[in-house]
């Protein structure tokens, strides 16, 4: 597979307590299994079954994501922190690989 | 036509349809990230055909159009990053990397915008995938990528996405215009079972539905394009393929003669509008 | 008769969309509420209490931008109904985040979406939208 490259949005810095919108992007083809190849047999399911965000270690959301989730997978969710801290992205491949960003937020 | 009788037809048609309004804005503005405009709509040059030129991003969904205005909602921008990778790799015999000739990518600016150009070294026309692939054979000495492929697509996004907001403004005349006149003559000739040219759906239609695709006006300023149906960043020359295989002719071959020439045509048809950066379309 | 291009689009819209069959929002297939009771656990779900916002017509099923909140949910539960496979996708939320998410999911045809969210108090609740799934174009 190309070079997977995750974008994601999330602002340097907030208030505690105050609600901030994260937006992540991720380039995967999600191949869902439902597809057939010139063969005419069905192309085999690889997608990034779960997306899994957490803050200083302790969860923040994690999605199970199902063959119906588009190509190069959007997901944009909203959260609060009440310290500064790392907030960790990782996408687990049904291929066993794991792609992981974090980005660095700071509570003033 | 009577207004009365418009909005009464209007009326009962939208009535008929239980309630559901086309979902596209069609007097929506497109600004990337908050801050870049984009010149989706402008007044076409003297010897246009088109009084309007008006960007495939109108003709859109709003929740389409929505998508190319953040660049961490652009689906096409992960493919950007991978080229942004490529473009301070080293690779072939010279062991080079685009960034040792041509320093940042920002040094890219402008380029896009002008594309497809007459090489005068080369006395040729060229358009960007060729530039790339020039560089590439002959000064890193690394192998050429695929004219449709991913890989150039991405490169190509890349470099497009540093001309973002500038209007395109590609030569019609002096060594170009041998180009441009076969490009114009390849854009009205009707061919193939569907007997149609470039010109019947996108200058004659646009607008207007085919089954329930919003016609475009067919400009290429915002290629390479992010397509929905098929997930991917798509090039100029792979979409000209696909369009006339539509209408069931039989396709020229990317990078081939024609497809320069009509490239060049069809460039040219969107003077004034920005380069978009990778559009997200249909 | 000659029209603007304004009155096209405004009209060509609405012709596009009377030719299509009329969808029931709250149609669920077999399916899709074996999914949800998976989900639930056996419970049932009551309507209200969740937005689910989907466009009325997809401008390509491949890539349907949704969004679903539910103030007070610890996990949302996303199917749809004519898909061949229901399930889209099951989102928890810890403490710190809002129960809301948005994403873009592939619809094989006009159908609908239903979204289930699970109460902090351990009952569900639900929202459905239908969504038109049109072919365009010559050949795609």
């Amino acid at each position: 597979m190309a070079k997977i490259k995750p974008r994601v949005k999330a602002p340097k810095s907030v208030a505690a307590g105050e609600v901030f919108t994260v937006k992540t992007l991720i380039n995967h083809t999600m191949e869902s299994g439902q597809r057939k190849g010139k063969d005419g047999n069905k192309i085999p399911r690889q997608i990034l079954h779960t997306f899994d965000v957490t803050y200083n270690g302790a969860q923040v959301m994690t999605a199970t994501q199902h063959g119906a989730i588009s190509a190069n997978p959007y997901v944009e969710f909203q959260m609060k922190v009440n310290e500064s801290g790392t907030l960790t992205m990782k996408w687990l491949d049904d291929d066993g690989s794991t792609y992981e960003t974090s980005k660095d937020i700071a509570v003033g | 036509m009577n207004k009365i009788v418009k909005t009464l037809m209007a009326g009962s048609i939208l009535a008929l349809s239980l309630g559901s309004a086309v979902a596209a804005d069609e007097d929506a503005d497109l600004v990337v990230n908050g801050d870049t405009p984009i010149t989706v709509r402008t007044k076409a040059p003297d010897w246009h055909p088109l009084d309007e030129l008006l960007s495939g991003w109108v003709f859109r969904a709003s929740e389409t159009q929505a998508l190319q205005a953040d660049d961490f909602e652009n689906p096409g921008m992960p493919f950007v990053d991978q080229a942004a990778e490529a473009w301070a790799t080293a690779d072939g015999s010279a062991g080079k990397a685009c960034a040792d000739c041509h320093n940042d990518v920002e040094s890219m600016k402008g380029v896009r915008a002008v594309m497809p150009k007459f090489n005068d070294e080369k006395g040729t026309m060229y358009t960007l995938a060729m530039y790339i692939n020039n560089c590439r054979t002959e000064r890193m000495g690394a192998e050429a990528w695929g004219y449709t492929s991913g890989t150039m697509a991405s490169m190509e996004a890349l470099i497009g996405l540093q001309s973002r907001g500038m209007p395109m403004n590609v030569a019609i005349d002096g060594p170009a215009k041998p180009y441009w006149e076969q490009g114009q003559e390849l854009y009205y000739t009707r061919t193939g079972q569907l007997e149609l040219s470039c010109a019947s759906c996108h200058e004659e239609n646009y607008g207007n539905r085919i089954r329930s695709d919003h016609l475009s006006q067919g400009q290429i300023n915002g290629f390479p394009v992010y397509r929905l149906k098929n997930a991917k960043l798509n090039t100029i020359h792979a979409r000209f393929k696909g369009c006339v295989r539509d209408t069931r002719a039989e396709t020229f071959k990317p990078g081939g003669d024609e497809f320069i020439a009509l490239e060049v045509y069809v460039a040219s048809r969107a003077n004034g509008l920005s380069v978009e950066g990778p559009s997200v379309r249909n | 008769m000659k029209l603007s291009r304004r009155d096209t689009l405004a009209l060509g819209g609405a012709v596009a969309t009377i030719s299509l069959l009329p969808l029931r929002a709250s149609a669920t297939t077999e399916a899709a509420t074996a999914s949800l009771k998976e989900f639930t656990g056996g419970a049932d779900w009551a309507e209200g209490g969740v937005e689910l916002t989907a466009p009325e017509i997809a401008e390509n099923g491949n890539t349907v931008p949704i969004a679903v909140s539910a103030p007070g949910a610890v996990a949302i539960a996303i199917v749809a109904d004519g898909n061949p496979n229901p399930g889209v996708a099951e989102y928890a939320f810890g403490e710190l985040a809002e129960p809301m998410v948005a994403t873009r999911m592939r619809l094989s045809g006009t159908q609908g979406i239903i979204a289930v969210a699970k109460m902090a108090d351990g009952s569900f609740k639900s929202a459905s939208r239908a969504v038109k799934v049109t072919i365009g174009g010559c050949g795609g």
